[in-house]
């Protein structure tokens, strides 16, 4: 800790970091653009001028861009000397001269960080009276507006997209006064994480395109803190509403997580809120034909329907553990199903034990990144878990650290830091069936079946550690791959192994543990890292519960008188056969969800429930960490979160000890007790009693319009607006509101002068370091007790034979259109492409782009096939759920060649 | 030629509530007259009939007792301020045949235990309206009204000892000399002022000063028990006006005119004066008027009672 | 004491005063142009819609009784609705200091008294009007750098033509 003077205030300040980031934190008003704490500085934009003095007798000082200068013990600032002062008000003045007057119609104003530091820096007229520069603007696709000539020139938008998310098709033209930041021709931007230039351009050069499109500006929309839906990874989010409606989704830091960024299936996936699809009203279907009725009708016909014989419940990966939990309440755990087939079943409830066995560490995303030698054994990170992918690009930067501390550079020092780093060798290592984004940067890359990855991680494992059992039969090229991983592995200080359930393969994820083990063997400060699919499937299983097949065999011996499934469209799991099978084994199917699927299309009865944007829940993410999501909008009735109705259900079915929750917490407290691996998740976040100062945090911001006009249509009386019981956060502006608000409450981010995402600022301990009032969630899987000596898995699977008109089809998971909910939201379902059969070798006669037909999962299908050289041979690849619905790894499939039938 | 009692009753109350209402919409037209302003006229020919048209309001608005309220008390206070007024009444001879107990041999005495009762009203509003404007109000009525009783009954006494009688009628015959002004007109003065304050009519109705105390002890009311309050106010005024008048101003007595007429003439000019009271004072703070009342009148009525004791002692036959 | 007794003796001569009060509504009293009364919404010289929904008014409104939400059609921003519950609003004028467009006006109209309030809440179609009202020649997009039918590029006042962005040249 070192000590600096700002403006004659003693402040702590730490020597790794930069003035400007010591002066921010000292809570000054210092204005920047072009630094962002994760992307670091670059110098280029010379508003953070500071007048630094040599010793107490120097009374002229020199000015120093305090983004680019260390901090040094004793050293004494000013930000507020005359001559700074001057310096960035002329830094402003100049670069507003080309300035459009747009704000009125500029979608960041209100949140522009333009406009703070102008506001802060006191440019208010301007003299400039020739002309403005003007550029043409391009469609970047339907995520991102661009309004080029707002551009101030910062470069943090290259920075981000090329540097830190390696992107490829945005970049800086022209020169001098004419920078231009774009594509080189109009098209959407290809990278997973542009809509993050929403938040990193400081400007409204980059804004969010399908937000614009229901705009509201940031200080009429309520916020709550929420937990990305869409994969794994559990990226925490802020859900903006108003007038009922979800607005946008943006980023909520978490320190160990996300922290800066999102991915774009996560900010624009909420649009199934709003869909047409979505269920508002209980459906009774008779004689086939679908009737809305009341909530009390519902209850009635259930309880009906419960007098036929025992309940069933099929619950869901993507819904939260309290919907899982309320339907277990209802059947009882012998008749609660996680609504995974065998496979997949045993394979998600292998993970979270694996996890605690495994002796090396369960890393969290921010511990990812700073590995410094990581092996991707056979799962596509970038389309699975993109914010994981995004994390592990981030070891290429740390390994240009040694580079840097040598040269005595600071790590905030960006451009030159990569400079220095540029032939820093890689530490990525990609074991996959297919290409994925990652390759690019990867040291090395193998393709192979995922058996054979397997067996190849079993060999490095066995390199590693000699106690560990080696894969028997390894070609020469393996065995010479395996030794170089291995040594690789060993060499590293801290190495990092990441599988997953992608290919449903239980061997490669054995192969994982076995090689991250062995690193932990070797003293190494090794982690393992296993990605499941779904939001939700490791709270699944820790919960626990029967798997789809049992269900089907209960249907088959009569044992089941009504299903009740909830937020599960099982049409994506089990093929249409066997479906068909299941349902008219039994009697009711009861389908709780919030869109319609073509399940809810067969229910007998259906109920709307709540999406996580109007309701509360816990989602268990990929490391094992326990998250909460809380209402950003208030349900209307009928529509209710799964678990209060399927309390009600309870209720009507048996009327005796059906449990009477009446929030969020209670159901929380119960599953707590009742399932100990989850006893931890009341820590996920602060309880609805939770008060700030004695007053509720408010969700709405100070300034929010419109009150006594929003609703003035229907009715001119006041009305109090309903406080949802699950949440401590108030429903309107009236609350408290603090840097020392917890981070699992964080309903927006404002700070005074601060209008912008960057008054984070004001809301870290330190700068990237964790929040103020402690950050969200809770880790669940840190109380494995490993065994003494290393215990192995041998399943090592015999090489993948290759068949001649045999296939193996692999999923081919895509960013877009893969997963559920996402897929309807518009934005989201202009990207999806359509399906292709990815082949290594055409059959013969048939073109690249021709068309060939195969029976998937019953469903006869024609696809185009795409030539891949890459892929190892015998292997087919196609999209899940976009060609056939259903999909269940591995299958083996025939051609038909080009016959249409 | 008295006539029956119950008919001076009956006539009596009739005219003083009739006389009241009228004053709500008179006072304000008057104002508006001093104040370069119409003042209500809309409502019938030169707006007479707004008294009208604000008592059937005043009838018709929701009647609202406060759940926070004592509801018995805050019933009652009203009643107790109207009441008190209505009965000081009753010793007031209109003319030496029209009178309800004029002859009452404590005549005076009534009055001003009458006078005290009325603070009850006020003090009990302000305290059964459990409300911290309507509490300070009622408190401040308290202090101000108590003291100002002092005052009016030691100016008073001057008169007592010239006529030698607490009768209103004797009072009223001593003065077919001299009225008591001239003799008494310290005591006159103290007296008036003595009135205003105990009415809390402008400039001294700090117990409802609104720019400080919203409507000070009734802020709570609404409907016809603010209605009451309201009506209270004017009959107090016109009571202290009749009052003064028999007092010091010779009561029904003048040449020419019926006796009656001169009562009303003379009452009515004080009423007048009331208004322009109001009209161009603003009111002190209320240091100011305790200090009034404690510094200023009680040294004058002490003075004046000893003036008068002397003279009376020099005159006295032997 | 002499004071008081002066103080009543004028306020009594005032009786003999000329009354300023206005007997409306006999008499109309002539108002100001910048008479604060009922609000509308102008349009541009052009005849197009001047609100450019940006929420500023909404905003600047001291009791919240101004709601819209944007829409936009070929890069032109205006309300989807425009409610303003006049049962509210106070004629204060902060919604007009802080239209950055002079689309919304106050103007010296008052009589807009209902029996029910429902009938205060105005909507778009109840404020637009066909004028410029009080600002004949401003028209915001004019000067703004975004793209509107009619207007490219580098064709607002003081604008260059767009840059080609394939020359380094200076
Ligand atoms: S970028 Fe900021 S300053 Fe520029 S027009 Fe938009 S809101 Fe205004
Ligand atoms: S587009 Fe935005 S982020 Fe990029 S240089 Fe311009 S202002 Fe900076
Ligand atoms: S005049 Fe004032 S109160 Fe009325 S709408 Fe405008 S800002 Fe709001
Ligand atoms: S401030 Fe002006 S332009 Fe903006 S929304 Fe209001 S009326 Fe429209
Ligand atoms: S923030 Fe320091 S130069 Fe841009």
């Amino acid at each position: 800790m070192a000590t600096i003077l700002i403006d004659g205030r003693a402040c702590p300040a730490r020597t790794d970091e930069n003035l400007l980031q010591a002066c921010l934190e000292a809570g000054a008003d210092l204005p920047y653009f072009c630094w962002h704490p994760d992307l670091g500085s670059v110098g280029a934009c010379r508003q953070c001028a500071i007048k630094q003095f040599s010793g107490p007798d120097d009374k002229t000082g020199r000015i120093v861009m305090a983004c680019m200068t260390q901090v040094t013990d004793g050293a004494i600032l000013s930000i507020d000397e005359p001559q700074a002062r001057e310096f960035r008000a002329g830094v402003v003045e100049w670069l507003m001269t080309n300035h459009p007057h747009d704000c009125p119609v500029c979608p960041e104003g209100g949140e522009c960080h333009l406009q703070d530091m102008t506001v802060m820096t006191g440019h208010d007229s301007r003299r400039y009276r020739f002309t403005k520069r003007t550029h043409r603007n391009q469609d970047l696709g339907p995520f991102i507006n661009h309004e080029m000539n707002r551009c101030i020139g910062c470069y943090r938008c290259v920075r981000f997209y090329r540097d830190y998310a390696g992107g490829e098709d945005l970049a800086a033209f022209a020169a001098h006064n004419d920078l231009y930041f774009g594509r080189h021709e109009d098209g959407a931007l290809e990278s997973a994480f542009s809509g993050n230039l929403v938040e990193v351009c400081p400007t409204g050069v980059f804004t969010d395109k399908p937000f614009s499109a229901v705009y509201s500006r940031k200080w009429d929309m309520r916020g709550a803190p929420s937990v990305c839906a869409h994969c794994a990874v559990g990226c925490n989010t802020i859900v903006n509403a108003r007038q009922g409606t979800v607005r946008r989704v943006i980023n909520r830091y978490h320190e160990a997580v996300n922290r800066y960024f999102l991915c774009d299936r996560g900010r624009y996936g909420h649009g199934f809120t709003s869909a047409p699809t979505r269920l508002r009203a209980p459906i009774l279907r008779q004689d086939g034909i679908p009737v809305p009725i009341s909530m009390a009708t519902a209850l009635e016909r259930f309880a009906a329907m419960a007098k036929d014989g025992p309940i069933v419940g099929i619950g869901s990966t993507r819904a939260s553990l309290e919907s899982n939990f309320a339907l277990r309440c209802l059947t009882g755990p012998d008749r609660f199903s996680t609504g995974l087939t065998q496979l997949e079943h045993d394979l998600t409830m292998q993970v979270p034990a694996l996890l605690r066995a495994t002796p090396a560490r369960n890393p969290s995303l921010h511990d990812m990144e700073s590995a410094d030698a990581v092996l991707v054994l056979g799962e596509d990170v970038c389309v699975t878990a993109p914010r994981l992918s995004l994390a592990l690009r981030q070891t290429l930067r740390r390994a240009a650290f040694p580079a840097a501390d040598a040269a005595k550079v600071p790590h905030w020092m960006d451009a030159a830091v990569r400079m220095l780093g540029a032939d820093a060798p890689s530490p990525l290592m990609v074991l996959t069936p297919a290409a994925t984004d990652l390759d690019p940067i990867a040291a090395t890359i193998h393709r192979a079946a995922p058996d054979n990855l397997a067996r190849l991680g079993f060999a490095i494992a066995h390199r590693v550690d000699n106690s560990a059992p080696d894969a028997p039969d390894l070609s020469e090229t393996e065995i010479q791959l395996a030794d170089a991983l291995a040594t690789a592995l060993r060499t590293a200080h801290r190495p990092l192994i990441v599988a997953g359930l992608q290919y449903a393969n239980a061997a490669l994820i054995h192969a994982a543990a076995n090689i991250a083990t062995a690193l932990h063997a070797t003293g190494a400060d090794a982690a393992l890292s296993l990605v499941v699919p779904d939001c939700n499937s490791m709270g699944m299983a820790l919960t626990g519960g029967i798997p789809l097949d049992a269900v089907r065999a209960m249907a088959r011996a009569g044992h089941i008188g009504t299903l009740v499934v909830v937020e599960n469209d099982l049409t994506r799991r089990l093929d249409a056969a066997t479906l068909d099978e299941l349902l008219a084994a039994v009697p009711h199917l009861v389908v709780i969800d919030h869109i319609a699927t073509r399940l809810a299309e067969r229910a007998d009865l259906l109920l709307p429930a709540a999406s996580f944007a109007e309701s509360g829940g816990t989602l268990v993410n990929t490391e094992g960490r326990a998250q909460r999501f809380l209402p950003a909008l208030t349900p209307t009735m009928p529509i209710q979160e799964s678990w209060r109705w399927t309390q009600q259900l309870t209720q009507a079915a048996t009327h005796a000890d059906a449990p009477e929750w009446t929030n969020l917490d209670q159901i929380v407290a119960t599953i707590a007790q009742e399932i100990p691996a989850l006893s931890r998740i009341i820590d996920a976040a602060p309880d609805a009693e939770y008060r700030l100062d004695g007053r509720r945090i408010r969700s709405e911001p100070a300034r929010i319009s419109g009150r006594t006009a929003v609703r003035a249509d229907i009715s001119v009386h006041d009305r109090p607006l309903p406080q949802s019981p699950d949440t401590p956060l108030s429903p309107s502006m009236e609350g408290a509101y603090s840097p020392d608000m917890p981070g699992a409450l964080m309903p927006f981010y404002h700070a005074p002068g601060w209008n912008s995402v960057q008054s984070l600022n004001r809301f870290q301990q330190e700068i990237g370091g964790p929040m103020r009032g402690g950050d969200a969630g809770t880790r669940l899987l840190d109380d494995g007790i490993p065994p003494e000596t290393p215990e192995w898995h041998h399943d090592i699977p015999t090489p993948f034979t290759t068949a001649p008109d045999d296939l193996l089809l692999l999923p081919e998971p895509r960013l877009f259109g893969t997963e559920e909910l996402s897929a309807l939201s518009p934005p989201i379902a202009a990207r999806v492409t359509p399906a292709t059969l990815r082949l290594s070798t055409l059959p013969a006669g048939l073109q690249d782009g021709g068309m060939v037909s195969l029976t998937l999962a019953g469903e006869h299908l024609t696809l185009p096939v795409r030539h891949d050289p890459a892929l190892p041979p015998g292997i087919a690849l196609c999209p899940p759920h976009l060609a056939a619905r259903a999909f269940t790894t591995p299958v083996r499939v025939q051609l038909h060649g080009d016959d249409t039938p | 030629m008295t006539a029956p009692m119950p008919v001076i009753i009956g006539v009596t109350l009739a005219v003083l509530l009739g006389l009241a209402t009228f004053l709500t919409w008179f006072e304000r037209r008057l104002l508006g007259l001093w104040q370069d302003r119409y003042g209500p006229n809309r409502v019938g020919p030169g707006g007479i009939l707004q008294a009208v048209a604000d008592g059937i309001k005043i009838l018709f608005k929701q009647d609202w007792i406060p759940p926070f309220a004592d509801r018995g008390v805050f019933v009652l206070a009203p009643a107790i301020g109207m009441m008190t007024v209505l009965l000081s009444f009753g010793v007031v001879p209109v003319t030496a045949f029209w009178s309800i107990a004029g002859n009452l041999n404590v005549g005076l005495l009534f009055v001003l235990a009458m006078m005290g009762m009325g603070v009850y009203g006020v003090v009990l509003a302000g305290w059964a309206s459990n409300s911290k404007y309507a509490l300070l109000g009622g408190m401040r009525a308290a202090a101000q009204m108590i003291s100002y009783e002092v005052f009016m009954g030691l100016s008073v006494l001057g008169v007592v000892m010239q006529t030698g009688s607490f009768t209103m009628r004797d009072i009223v015959l001593a003065q077919s000399g001299l009225w008591f002004i001239v003799p008494q007109v310290l005591g006159c003065v103290v007296f008036t002022l003595a009135g205003v304050a105990e009415t809390h009519r402008l400039p001294f109705d700090l117990p409802e000063g609104e720019n400080e105390l919203g409507a000070g002890f009734h802020t709570e009311y609404s409907g016809m028990k603010f209605g009451m309050f309201f009506l209270a106010e004017y009959a107090g005024v016109v009571l202290i006006s009749a009052l003064l008048v028999t007092l010091y101003l010779g009561g029904w007595q003048g040449p020419l005119l019926p006796p009656a007429l001169w009562f009303g003439l003379k009452t009515g000019a004080l009423v007048c004066l009331f208004i322009l009271l109001r009209a161009a004072l603003p009111r002190p703070r209320y240091d100011q008027l305790m200090a009034l009342g404690w510094k200023i009148l009680l040294p004058l009525s002490l003075l004046n009672i000893a003036a008068t004791g002397a003279i009376l002692l020099l005159h006295a036959p032997g | 004491m002499f004071g008081i007794l002066r103080t009543l003796w004028l306020t009594f001569l005032h009786m003999g005063h000329r009354r300023v009060t206005v007997g409306y509504p006999e008499h109309k009293p002539p108002l100001p142009p910048r008479y604060r009364g009922r609000i509308i919404l102008s349009r541009d010289p052009d005849g197009m819609e001047r609100c450019v929904a940006c929420n500023l008014c909404a905003v600047a409104c001291p009791v919240d009784c101004i709601s819209l939400q944007k829409a936009e059609q070929d890069g032109r921003w205006y309300p989807d609705y425009f409610r303003i519950n006049f049962s509210r609003c106070i004629f204060c004028g902060m919604c007009e200091e802080a239209c950055p467009t002079y689309a919304i006006q106050l103007i010296p109209d008052f009589e807009m008294s209902e029996y029910l309030r429902p009938n205060l809440v105005y909507e778009k179609e109840d404020l637009l009007i066909s004028g410029t009202g009080k600002y004949p020649d401003y028209s915001f997009f004019r000067v703004a750098g975004v793209k509107i039918p009619g207007k490219d590029k580098g064709e607002a006042e003081r604008e260059a033509p767009p840059v080609d962005i394939h020359t380094l040249l200076p």
